[in-house]
């Protein structure tokens, strides 16, 4: 399976917001969202929600993906705001620790899937391919 | 003659068992965490020489060269491993409580996190402001001001309990601790505790926690503490060197030996260089290992690190004090390992990996709480947590006799095969100009990062067995609670923060920043942590500690591998 629609390669914008510096699960899933042939682009640690969302607007990425622990998950909206404020159409899905009371909070907010951990690679591939090929009007 | 006779004997038993499992293959491929292919059975042929030779040469007895039996020839007998639960949610009043209530169920060290806002350096009414109130205590009680370190050691007999905080360069809370026994009256030699996170170099290798500053910057930080306390602090240790780290983001235990043990290096050199003997600073530098569930990889890990350490020493080093020799070890358990579904079977893990730093030798033990995978730790996973290790002390017996797994086969199999590839490792990377250069060059990085991606495939395809995550899956939870800091308290402590940099004698305070401008920018000579406690002493704040060396040293960011 090849997370490619038609010419152009999936391009996914992976950060880490906030403050918290464990990086494990967050290099994991770039390595494994770039093996299946997404182009990733990640921007390291303790990312501002605007400097997110203004790379994800200049390099015109199809997806956010946020990576959280520690508490990151508590700028999300803050970084949901940034994309209405900007116009932009970018989908956001989350994965980490995310408190259970949380999880219908961004959902609200508009963050189209949280994973969390222990979730099937696989299945985030999928998910992250038919999101993408549902936006381009189908592949 | 009895060594070919067991060949004979053994030759035999291997025909049988392969033809057992010829009928019926082997249930998988039997290989440890390291990477190590297993027999399914180990002889004393496997020791490479005769028993008794091996056991002279490579095993020994505790408190003896290569020490690999446990540094202190009485262990556990005399005395416990250090019971040291990391403590230390919300606001520095809530700390208290707990430490409190740990050390009346029968803890006996004091363990103190840095939640993630001191790790960036910043103050409590800071990252309120600048990101969100949220995060103020929700894994650990904020140091910004020396009163609240008053505020969480408040009736905490500091002169008669050790104390091990997780602070980096510049130390501020540790600088705290040093001005809090002055305002006591307690002189620093009667001091005893751990700065746990001065190994940057482990920082820079396997996380982004406790970067402030370039990695050059920190060293200097580190080197300066470490003088620091061999001149004012005579029970404190200045430098834990840290496989922790590298083992939660995915350094095997091979890895996590080597790396560890490398950056010690790397550290005695540049101790030397300042002037420092060998035999001093060696004597200063204890170790924090990963507690792991593979159990006999674990106990072998801390037995090989500690041989490697002390022949290392003496071969290369030329240190000559056989204690300057002896590494003490302390243990957390690995919160990796610990699964977010069925979160009771935490328990069960947690007292495994403690079983294997015990049986390893450890000095010291944190245990983590079974909801450790969702949150911090709530007051009963906690009393959980210690009450596992009292168990393990009192009820099982593992602790009765020193060293119980030596002189297994296997396990002393294991112990020479860990060390010869530790070994190996290390030579590489004293080849690449020791381990500043091999974390600079991104070697350990990508090293680390190729084991956490193998370890995921792995998982992910069922070649390791996680319950509750790829196997013996149940959608049935237990209630957890999820602590929250109490958020009157948070406002208390901000507005806490706020009054002292209002109300204190600002000429003091300036005049005190200055000074640590000019030590650390090396215009005037003297010891920058000592230029820390002044500034604690004149209520000058962590962030305005940290923001003066940044001014020094600028930003740090550590590069990465994917």
């Amino acid at each position: 399976m090849e997370p490619s629609i038609g010419n152009k390669r999936i391009r996914f914008l992976l950060a880490k917001i906030g403050i918290d510096g464990h990086y494990r699960g967050t290099l994991i899933i770039a390595r494994a969202l770039r093996d299946s042939g997404m182009e990733v682009i990640f921007l390291g640690p303790w990312c501002k929600p605007e400097e997110v969302v203004s790379t994800a607007e200049q390099e015109d990425v199809d997806v956010i993906g946020i990576s959280t622990l520690g508490g990151d998950h508590l700028l999300i909206p803050k970084l949901m705001d940034e994309i209405k404020k900007r116009n932009l159409n970018i989908p956001v899905i989350v994965g980490g620790i995310i408190p259970p009371d949380w999880e219908e909070k961004l959902e609200k907010l508009g963050v189209v899937k949280i994973f969390r951990p222990g979730s099937d690679i696989g299945e985030i591939i999928i998910f992250i391919k038919n999101l993408v090929m549902n936006r381009r009007g189908g592949g | 003659m009895t060594k070919e006779k067991l060949n004979e004997l053994l030759k035999e038993w291997i025909k049988e068992y392969e033809e057992a499992i010829k009928r019926v293959p082997e249930r998988k491929v039997f290989v440890t965490p390291s990477g190590i292919p297993l027999k399914p059975l180990y002889t004393p042929l496997d020791l490479g020489k005769d028993v008794y030779e091996h056991y002279i040469e490579n095993i020994g007895f505790p408190g003896k060269d290569p020490y690999i039996r446990g540094v202190y020839s009485s262990m556990y007998r005399l005395r416990l491993w250090t019971k040291r639960l990391l403590t230390g949610f919300g606001s520095p009043e809530q700390a208290n409580e707990r430490i409190k209530l740990l050390l009346e169920a029968g803890e006996t060290g004091i363990n103190i996190p840095n939640p993630s806002i001191s790790m960036r350096g910043m103050d409590t009414d800071q990252a309120a402001e600048m990101y969100d109130i949220g995060y103020i205590g929700l894994y650990g009680a904020n140091i910004d001001t020396l009163e609240d370190l008053k505020i969480m050691m408040q009736d905490i007999p500091i002169d008669k309990i050790s104390v091990n905080y997780s602070d980096e360069g510049p130390f501020y809370t540790i600088a705290a601790h040093f001005a809090l026994a002055e305002l006591r009256g307690i002189s620093w030699d009667k001091i005893r505790g751990t700065t746990n996170q001065a190994d940057c170099l482990s920082h820079w290798a396997s996380c982004w926690c406790f970067v402030l500053f370039p990695l050059e910057a920190h060293l200097k930080l580190t080197l300066d503490h470490f003088k620091w306390c061999i001149e004012n602090a005579p029970q404190w240790w200045p430098l834990s060197i840290i496989g922790q780290h590298m083992s939660e983001g995915g350094a095997t235990p091979v890895q996590e030996i080597a790396f560890t043990l490398a950056s010690g290096f790397e550290y005695l050199k540049r101790l030397v260089k300042m002037g420092i003997s060998a035999d001093k600073a060696a004597s200063r530098i204890s170790a924090f290992f990963n507690g792991n569930i593979y159990l006999f990889e674990q106990v072998a890990k801390l037995r090989a690190a500690r041989r490697i350490w002390s022949r290392i020493l003496k071969e290369k080093f030329g240190v000559k004090d056989p204690r300057a020799r002896q590494l003490r070890i302390h243990v957390q358990t690995s919160g990796v390992e610990l699964t977010n579904k069925q979160v009771l079977n935490n328990i069960v893990r947690v007292t495994i990996q403690a079983l294997g730093a015990i049986l390893g030798g450890a000095n010291s033990l944190h245990t983590d709480s079974f909801d450790e995978a969702l949150c911090a730790p709530s007051r009963q996973a906690a009393l959980v947590a210690l009450m596992t290790q009292h168990i393990l002390s009192e009820e099982t017996g593992v602790a009765d006799v020193i060293d119980p797994l030596a002189g297994s086969y296997f396990v002393e199999w294991l112990t020479d095969e860990m060390e010869r590839r530790a070994l190996e490792l290390i030579y590489k990377i004293e080849d690449m100009g020791g381990m500043y250069e091999a974390v600079r060059k991104g070697f350990v990085q990508s090293e680390i990062a190729n084991s956490a991606y193998q370890h995921f495939k792995e998982v992910m395809e069922k070649k390791r067995i996680i319950v509750g995550i790829n196997d013996y899956i149940i959608e049935e939870e237990p209630k957890i609670e999820y602590p929250k800091p109490d958020i009157e308290l948070v406002k208390k402590q901000i507005e806490r923060t706020k009054r002292i940099r209002r109300e204190r004698d600002q000429k003091k305070a300036e005049d005190a920043l200055n000074t640590l401008r000019e030590v650390a920018s090396g215009e005037k000579e003297g010891s920058i942590f000592q230029a820390v406690i002044n500034c604690v002493k004149a209520y000058c704040t962590r962030g305005e500690v940290v923001r003066t060396l940044k001014e020094i040293y600028g930003d740090g960011k550590p590069n990465f591998y994917f």
